[in-house]
């Protein structure tokens, strides 16, 4: 299938073995973020989080789960409806394109990631 | 061919089973918050660069557009999250049948119901 070149691994089974392992980081991440938010924080408490070596780390987990996690779910949305079947082929030409720009971004979110809890 | 004959899969006669919503609605969500992380890392891009950012994400807070976007992708998120941890439940082949799709369906729809008014009572 000329799909499966711009899937994340090139394997259905491992991308839906990753979707299921980076869906648990992200859910642990937005729990903790969330009952931290919830609970109402300071600007010292949540810089202070932040500083922390683990919660970097957390954090950048986290947002390289997005990445893998986003790109195998757009890869299924894209590749469902922008098709040759459905749309002749300028489903093809619209899929590669939105494809190209979703990886393009969700590697950028990693980097700014990095920039913003590193930096 | 004949154009004129009757449509057999014409999606909108058809009264959906609430599993078909619950599936759907994971996607509508899903691809939600791939565009709302774009808002969450500015968000903690602010929060974290100085205390004036800090404060002023709590000021753009004030903002009842800003409430509303805020409550929006918090829904979206606790519906994904949930949908996804059912989804996770029935991998381990739990509750597979179409009654245990349609419990797990209305138990979602149920928790984010209540979560939504929570953070809705929580922003206003
Ligand atoms: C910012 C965070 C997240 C983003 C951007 C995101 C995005 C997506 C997208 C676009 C899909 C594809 C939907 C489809 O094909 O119908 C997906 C699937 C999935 N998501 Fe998420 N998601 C996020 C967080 C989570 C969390 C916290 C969970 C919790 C368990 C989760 C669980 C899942 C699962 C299990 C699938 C696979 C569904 C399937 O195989 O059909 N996701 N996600
Ligand atoms: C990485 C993601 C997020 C970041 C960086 C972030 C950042 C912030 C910051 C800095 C504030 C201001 C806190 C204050 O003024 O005390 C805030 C407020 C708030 N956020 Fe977020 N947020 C994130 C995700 C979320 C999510 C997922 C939810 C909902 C589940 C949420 C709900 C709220 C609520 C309800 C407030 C108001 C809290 C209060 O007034 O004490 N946020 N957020």
């Amino acid at each position: 299938m000329v799909t499966a070149v711009t899937s994340l691994s090139r394997s259905g089974l491992s991308d839906w073995l990753v979707q299921r392992v980076t869906a648990v980081i992200l859910l642990a991440f937005f729990v903790f973020v969330g009952v931290q938010i919830a609970s109402g924080v300071s600007y010292a408490e949540w810089t202070a989080l932040f500083a922390q070596t683990w919660m970097k780390i957390f954090t950048l987990l986290a947002i390289l789960s997005l990445a893998a996690h986003a790109w195998i779910g757009m890869w299924g949305v894209f590749t469902d409806y922008l098709t040759e079947r459905l749309m002749g082929s300028r489903g093809n030409v619209l899929r590669i394109g939105l494809q190209l720009l979703t990886s393009l971004s969700l590697v950028i979110y990693v980097i700014w990631g990095i920039q913003i809890v590193w930096a | 061919m004949k154009d004129n004959r009757p449509v057999n899969l014409d999606i909108g006669t058809i009264r959906l089973p609430i599993t078909a919503y619950a599936s759907i609605l994971h996607r509508v969500s899903g691809v939600i918050m791939v565009v709302a992380s774009f808002l969450l890392l500015w968000a903690l891009e602010q929060s974290l660069a100085s205390p004036e950012g800090f404060a002023s994400l709590g000021e753009l807070l004030a903002n009842p557009l800003v409430k509303f976007v805020v409550w929006g992708i918090a829904t979206a998120l606790i519906y994904h999250s949930l949908a996804g941890v059912k989804h996770l439940i029935m991998d381990f082949g739990i509750g597979e049948t179409m009654e245990g799709g349609t419990l797990g369906a209305r138990l979602v729809f149920g928790f984010t119901a209540v979560s939504a008014v929570l953070v809705g009572v929580a922003l206003w």
